[in-house]
């Protein structure tokens, strides 16, 4: 089976625990995390997780719980499938 | 990593701060098996196959729009012309299909259903006649059902009765919704060489070529090409010929991949990935302001055809390479009623009709949600739309009128239409009578294919 990716975008300010407090949801719902990367820029916060979701179904439950996370720490966290970014920087 | 920090970054930006959607996914269904002698059958069987294909469309729709993070704002339908199935039906029985149509759209959660169509560039049948004497009607009576006429094509010539007929129609049909300030006229396409896949309202219609179902994608994305030009206040216009190429090859690809998503979700083929820049009332979501940061002070100002002309091209190449299917209309839309930068250009009188009508020549469709004085005669809109079929037929391209003659409003006044469609500044129209010409009707024929300067 073809493995199925989303990428999970979390920006705002920096603050500590963020990346402890993503990932410890991520490993509650026994996702996998593939690749990380991290920047931070005058205190703006940008971090991007690829994580394997094949054998996630419900994509929206996950996206709701960082959602909420997001609201509680004041940062955007978007997770949407890979292929759209594929789509739209690969040719 | 696949990706770059930043290219993650230009694609959250594009949907959160600068207005990429995917403007519409449009699920073409074929009405023809439904044609039936006996009228209440066939009605029964209209509502019935369109709301076992499109049963899923909102829902799965939704589902992807959430998943890839790209909002799609409309879901709709596109049906048979319905002129082809009416055969002996009655007027009163047309409009009956209309609200059945509507009922369908209400019942299924979609924006828009589109083909109350009728083809009569040529002649008009006697299923087509009874459309016609529907329409005012049908149009104010539904909410959701969508109307198109075709008046003119390039192969065929214009139908001058037609034409006339719809002045008629347009006019009849404003008073009819005068409550609306006319709104049934929103929702009233006349083109000239019509498309068969455009996914785009008011003129979707699923043509005599295509099968039984398709999904048809629409994209949008003025704000998107608007905020990429900023950021190159210096470009030559080769230059920037290139940033809306490159803008627009990523806006296409985000469509035509959320496209197939829903088409195989919903077991469906895909059918064309429509490329028009479609703007609405949203910050910044303007073609007209796109002009405007190309160097225009107000659009409608000399040398706006120049820049629209290069805008469309663009979109077109960098579309074209993206997408394996490019189909529908493909350009950019200039609709005055949804777009805040034409409003603008016409309350400050840069802007007027005239320049407007030229600017159809090198954009994508046409004369598209312009309020018009109230007291413009049927005459003076056959006039209107035969001189922007003229422009479709001669050019070899698709041209429409969507215009809203506003009961009782004048030259100066503002007109609200509500959510998508907008509001608008009241245009006048040439004081003198196009009457005898219109009266004269026939046919214009079908224009020399060589010799064209």
């Amino acid at each position: 089976m073809e493995q199925k990716r989303a990428i999970v975008s979390v920006i705002g300010k920096d603050q500590v625990g963020i990346i402890a407090k993503v990932t410890t949801i991520l490993a509650e719902e026994k996702i996998n995390i593939l690749d990380i990367s991290q920047t931070i820029l005058q205190d703006f916060f940008t971090m991007m997780m690829i994580i394997d979701v094949t054998k996630y179904e419900d994509l929206e439950a996950l996206q709701q719980k960082l959602a909420d996370l997001g609201e509680a720490l004041g940062l955007t966290i978007n997770v949407q499938l890979e292929d759209i970014f594929q789509a739209m920087h690969r040719v | 990593m696949n990706f770059a920090v930043n290219e993650m970054m230009e694609t959250i930006r594009m949907v959160q701060m600068e207005n990429l959607d995917i403007r519409t996914v449009t699920m073409g269904i074929s009405l023809r098996d439904c044609a039936d002698s006996d009228f209440e059958q066939m009605n029964k069987k209209v509502y019935e196959k369109i709301t076992y294909y499109a049963k899923d469309l909102k829902a799965t729709a939704e589902k992807v729009e959430r998943e890839f993070g790209i909002p799609i704002i409309n879901k709709r339908i596109s049906i048979t012309p319905i002129a082809e199935i009416l055969g002996h039906a009655s007027v009163e029985q047309a409009v009956e299909l209309a609200k059945t149509l509507d009922k369908a759209a209400i019942a299924l959660g979609v924006d828009f259903i589109g083909g109350y169509s009728a083809l009569i560039h040529k002649g008009i049948s006697v299923g087509e006649q009874t459309l016609l004497d529907a329409l005012p009607e049908a149009l104010s009576v539904t909410e959701r059902v969508c109307a198109s006429v075709s008046v003119g094509t390039t192969r065929a010539g214009i139908n001058m009765d037609a034409v006339r007929k719809m002045g008629e129609i347009i006019k009849e049909a404003a008073e009819k919704s005068k409550e609306q300030n006319g709104l049934a006229c929103a929702k009233l396409v006349v083109f000239c060489n019509p498309v068969e896949d455009n996914p785009f309202m008011a003129g979707a219609f699923h043509g005599a070529g295509e099968g039984e179902v398709v999904l048809n994608v629409g994209v949008s994305g003025p704000g998107v090409v608007l905020s990429a030009l900023k950021r190159y206040p210096h470009a030559d216009l080769g230059e920037v010929s290139d940033i809306i190429k490159k803008t627009a090859f990523k806006i296409t690809r985000a469509g035509e991949l959320i496209g197939r998503v829903v088409a195989e979700r919903l077991g469906v083929p895909f059918g064309i990935m429509d490329l028009s820049l479609a703007p609405t009332n949203a910050m910044n979501d303007s073609v007209a302001e796109i002009l405007e940061e190309i160097g225009l002070e107000r659009v409608g100002t000399h040398g706006t055809i120049a820049a629209l002309a290069l805008m469309n091209d663009a979109v077109k190449k960098g579309g074209a390479m993206a997408s394996s299917y490019v189909g529908g209309l493909s350009g950019a839309f200039i609709p005055v009623s949804e777009d805040n930068g034409m409003i603008r250009g016409i309350l400050d009188e840069a802007l007027s009709l005239s320049k407007l009508e030229a600017m159809t020549c090198v954009c994508s469709v046409g004369l598209d949600m312009i309020a018009l004085t109230g007291d413009a005669t049927p005459a003076t809109l056959a006039g209107i739309i035969a001189d922007e079929a003229a422009i479709g037929m001669i050019n070899k391209k698709t041209t429409a009128v969507r215009i809203i003659p506003v009961p009782g409003m004048k030259e100066g006044d503002m007109v609200e239409f509500g959510g998508l469609l907008g509001r608008a500044p009241v245009m006048g129209v040439n004081p003198y009578s196009s009457e005898k010409m219109i009266k004269r009707g026939g046919r214009i024929p079908a224009p020399l294919q060589s010799l064209i300067n």
